[in-house]
């Protein structure tokens, strides 16, 4: 008689019912928290290589605005100590030169931004030093679509309005050779 | 009770089978979470720094990518804690890097070969010095397209 009604209560199926529920609780909870992992980055085009260095002393000295980096991450800007929060206005200043000052540059598609590091240069550094002055030129175009089209400087506007505001602020970076004085 | 009691059957008790395919999309799905988006196995610690001027890299195909940074605990003893190089899956020295790229070159359609893309994940605490050879050894193979992996920084 007892092992009757255990068979009883056995042929009691579980409800499956909430199973898929369940099943989609998870699912949905697992595409929530992954996010995929979509490389970002400051993209560059580096020169091609060539055995010799590129001379920049025959530019006009008022053209380049130089950006030293040490190994200990300090940076001389101009032959002046600056810290990295200065340098994107600096550049946008020096760029642009509203005022029409003689010491920066003639105009902006002369202007000549150089970079030089140490090989003791935290990368970190030097990618913030690289991004500030892509920020100053991304400002500038902002600023110049703003002025000249009244609309925002994006990947999504025709190629030759983009192509005409970055020939009118072309974006030129050139890197030196590191120096070697801080290498651990 | 005795509403169960009622029933009463001599047949033996079946298994639902009804979740089955729900179990088995539940392993389908953690599966995929799981194996698809992990494509190497880091053996150096890469912590990304941060920059606001970020591009997004469109098509995956066209990207491989260097990894620089200190190998991790488990590999130290191996590989030592000086900054390191890893092609993909593997530390691998400098001069690796042009056999890399083409290896990878020979994946890609012909005609995409100019956008090639060069993602360099690299650690914040690194030198210059390794990058620099890095950055070097990738401009005499002709690769220019580069990009410096970063996160996104919150102002």
């Amino acid at each position: 008689m007892a092992k009757k009604s255990v068979k009883d209560r056995m042929s009691n199926e579980i409800n499956a019912g909430s199973m898929a529920d369940i099943a989609f609780l998870l699912l949905i909870f697992f595409l929530v928290t992954t996010t995929i992992d979509v490389d970002k980055g400051v993209l560059v085009k580096l020169p091609p290589w060539s055995d010799e260095e590129p001379d920049i002393t025959k530019l006009k000295k008022r053209n380049v605005f130089s950006v030293l980096v040490n190994a200990q991450n300090q940076l001389l800007v101009r032959g002046e100590p600056t810290r990295v929060d200065e340098l994107k206005d600096r550049t946008k200043e020096f760029i642009a030169n509203p005022q029409r000052k003689e010491d920066l540059s003639e105009a902006p598609n002369k202007a000549i931004i150089s970079l030089k590091n140490d090989r003791g240069t935290k990368y970190g550094t030097y990618l913030e030093v690289y991004n500030e002055v892509k920020a100053a030129y991304s400002e500038l175009w902002e600023e110049e679509c703003q002025r000249k089209y009244g609309q925002a400087y994006s990947e999504d506007l025709p190629l030759a309005i983009r192509k005409e505001i970055r020939a009118k602020f072309p974006l030129v970076i050139s890197e030196a050779e590191p120096t070697n004085f801080g290498e651990e | 009770m005795s509403k169960f009691s009622n029933k009463g059957g001599k047949e033996p008790p079946k298994v639902s089978t009804a979740s089955l395919p729900d179990i088995v999309f539940m392993l389908l799905f953690f599966f995929m979470v799981t194996t698809v988006l992990r494509d190497a196995e880091l053996k150096v610690a890469v912590q990304l720094p941060f920059a606001t001027e970020l591009t997004k890299l469109e098509q995956k195909s066209l990207v491989h990518y260097l990894y620089l940074g200190k190998p991790t605990k488990k590999y130290q003893a191996l590989y030592g804690t000086s900054p390191t190089l890893q092609l993909g899956d593997k530390i691998s020295n400098i001069n690796d890097i042009p056999i890399f790229i083409e290896k990878h070159k020979i994946k890609v359609n012909e005609s995409q070969h100019g956008r090639i893309t060069s993602s360099l994940r690299v650690d914040g605490n690194v030198t210059m010095g390794i990058v620099q050879d890095v950055k070097t050894k990738l401009r005499k193979s002709n690769q220019l397209r580069v990009n410096y992996s970063a996160k996104i920084k919150q102002q």
